[in-house]
């Protein structure tokens, strides 16, 4: 469950968020609306990258402005530009990575990133220089750096803007196959109709909030 | 006058790593034409007084620190495929190492300056260019035995410097015009 | 092109762990620094070229430090010997020579993993003070990460200048390289928060 009361956030004198009140318990849930309208703010509240300046937001009960740690383990997060996400050179060293707090040894660090890879189609890749890789892999390997923590909660920030239109497909097949909870912000509104909830922010504010079809005609209706 | 810190450390720790890494994409990329000058020159020394000026005395310095580690490593990261621990044997190795020092003092005086322009990234600059000089001279004074002599030879790498100095500055004006959150928004303060 | 200078080999020099590699690195060094005698300085020299011969350096590898030793020593020479006299430069030639290839003899029989493995348990006990010798692995991976990205920003910025026909101008790709840096570092840092990097 996620959830967001009397949310509002500004940098400096601008106001990007106000009075956002949600609780999130479906499985799968996108947020959708114009450049500017605060999608990516809220989202990133929702693992703490981003605090509000007003109200507050709860993981399952946890706070992220207190409990950061904690709620990141529980939500990853997946982001537009996977060349900021690859840390490591590597394919198999970025998955290994996010287990450097796991307790496990390097080999079987190595090992663990190793079978994610394979998992998700980039097995024999482990070694590969990751710069190397096609954009639809790179946000692949992008996902399977989060997927290895095994999260409960995945939130995506236009995971699909910079992929052609194969690799966006196989990218939301793939989404949809997961057992994690999706949040997910998008401008394309083609892949949300098997979604359980959207919800459609304007100015900062959520002006609709209902099921894919008719949240969607708002949308549409709003833009004009 | 302290650097506030950014509400997370992980943002600290990408801008040193990221900057070290452009030091180093300025030296492996083959030189840029200054001026009206037909040679390209190799503008890698100008990267401490940039990441001083633009990322603060404690990041840039830092980020400098974390560039010559990786070179002192091994990884061929200065202008001309350099590299390796021979790069601190050598005579002139001393304003290597001064690029920290560079780094650190054009990052405390241009944190200082109430309006970070032009007038104040050249002070900054060419400050950061002196202390370079306060271990360089003397690192090849010690080599040579002769701190004199070794104080006559560096007047030869002046000129080119000041056209480095002066380059570094306008750049780190436009881009402080450009983002002006680099020395407003506490999440980005360059200190 | 980051894998660096090491040559693969299985010589007593490849051998010997790359911590007492350093060490003795740094001993000499001081040595060197210290001496000034031609003879023993001349003598070092000589041991450290037999060290060449030993870890069997491919021809290839020799000429490389030998180009960069050439042009350095040339230069030092005539400058040294005309400000200084022929004596003092000699003695800075030497030293060049001795440290410069000594250096290098490290760096082509050791892999730069064990360097950084090396160093990492050499500032072990700095921990007490909240030195973190364990993230150096890290940092390096990142660093080296971060220099295939911005490489590829700087070739797309030097693009966009050559169209606008501005490829001589330092601003005009200076600039925007910046800017796009600093980006990609907070997307970066986003990325890694995102990790967990930072939580405790
Ligand atoms: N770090 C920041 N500093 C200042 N203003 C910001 C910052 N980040 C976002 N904003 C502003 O906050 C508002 C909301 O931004 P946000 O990124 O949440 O929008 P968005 O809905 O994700 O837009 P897009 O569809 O373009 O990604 C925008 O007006 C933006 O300019
Ligand atoms: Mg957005």
């Amino acid at each position: 469950m996620i959830e967001f009361e009397d949310v509002g956030h500004s940098y400096g004198e601008r106001v990007v968020l106000s009075e956002v009140n949600l609780r999130l318990s479906e499985r799968r849930v996108a947020f959708v609306g114009a450049n500017g309208s605060g999608k990516s703010t809220l989202a990133r509240m929702i693992n703490g990258l981003v605090l509000p300046s007003t109200g507050r937001v709860l993981v399952d009960g946890l706070d992220p402005s207190r409990k950061g740690r904690e709620v990141r383990r529980r939500v990853g997060f997946v982001f537009t530009n996977p060349d900021s996400q690859i840390v490591m050179p590597t394919a198999g060293e970025d998955v290994a990575f996010s287990l450097r707090r796991s307790g496990l040894s390097a080999g079987e660090r190595a090992a663990r990133a190793a079978e994610i890879l394979t998992e998700h189609g980039l097995g024999g890749y482990a070694d590969h220089p990751a710069h190397q890789l096609s954009g639809g892999q790179k946000q692949l390997l992008a996902l399977c750096g989060m997927l290895v923590l095994d999260p409960d909660v995945l939130v995506c920030d236009e995971p699909t803007t910079l992929l052609d239109l194969r690799n966006k497909r196989q990218f939301c097949t793939l989404l949809a196959g997961l057992r994690q909870r999706v949040v997910l912000v998008t401008h394309d509104l083609d892949l949300l109709g098997d979604f359980d909830r959207v919800i459609v922010l304007d100015g900062g504010r959520v002006v609709a909030d209902d099921e894919p079809e008719p949240a969607l005609r708002h949308y549409r209706k709003l833009v004009g | 006058m302290s650097e506030p810190r950014s509400p997370l450390p992980a943002v600290d720790l990408a801008r040193t790593v990221v900057f070290a890494a452009f030091i180093a994409v300025l030296g492996i990329f083959p030189g840029i034409y200054v001026g009206g000058s037909s040679v390209p020159i190799v503008i890698q020394n100008a990267g401490p007084l940039l990441a001083g000026s633009i990322l603060g005395a404690r990041r840039g310095a830092a980020s400098v620190v974390l560039f010559l580690g990786l070179v002192a490593i091994g990884l061929p990261l200065l202008s001309g495929g350099r590299g390796g621990i021979a790069s601190f044997s050598v005579p002139s190795s001393g304003f290597l190492i001064g690029w920290v020092l560079s780094a650190l003092v054009a990052g405390l005086i241009v944190s200082r300056a109430r309006r970070v322009g032009l007038p104040v990234l050249l002070l900054a600059n060419a400050a950061g260019l002196v202390a370079d000089y306060l271990i360089g001279i003397p690192f090849l004074g010690v080599y040579i035995g002769d701190l004199p002599a070794a104080a006559l030879q560096s007047l030869i790498f002046v000129p080119g410097d000041a056209v480095k100095v002066v380059a570094a500055s306008l750049i780190a004006a436009v881009v402080h015009r450009a983002l002006p959150d680099l020395s407003a928004r506490p999440a980005t303060r360059t200190g | 092109m980051l894998g660096g200078w090491y040559e693969p080999g299985s010589s007593p020099l490849h051998r010997t762990p790359a911590g007492w590699k350093l060490l003795a690195l740094l001993g000499l060094a001081a040595v060197v620094f210290v001496l000034r005698s031609p003879g023993w300085l001349g003598g070092i020299c000589a041991a450290v070229v037999l060290g060449y011969a030993l870890a069997r350096i491919s021809p290839r590898s020799c000429l490389r430090v030998a180009r960069t030793l050439g042009v350095l020593v040339a230069f030092m020479f005539a400058l040294q010997w005309w400000l200084l006299g022929l004596d003092a430069a000699v003695l800075v030639c030497l030293r060049i020579v001795a440290a410069l290839t000594a250096a290098n003899l490290f760096t082509i029989t050791t892999r730069v993993d064990d360097v950084v493995s090396a160093v990492e348990r050499g500032l072990r006990p700095l921990r007490r003070f909240g030195v973190r010798p364990d993230r150096l692995g890290l940092l390096v991976g990142l660093t080296l990460q971060s220099v295939t990205v911005l490489s590829k920003i700087a070739a797309e910025v030097r693009e966009a200048a050559k169209a606008r026909g501005a490829q001589r101008s330092v601003i005009a790709f200076a600039v925007p390289f910046l800017i796009r840096t600093l980006r990609h570092a907070d997307e970066l840092g986003e990325a890694l928060a995102a990790r967990g990097e930072g939580d405790r």
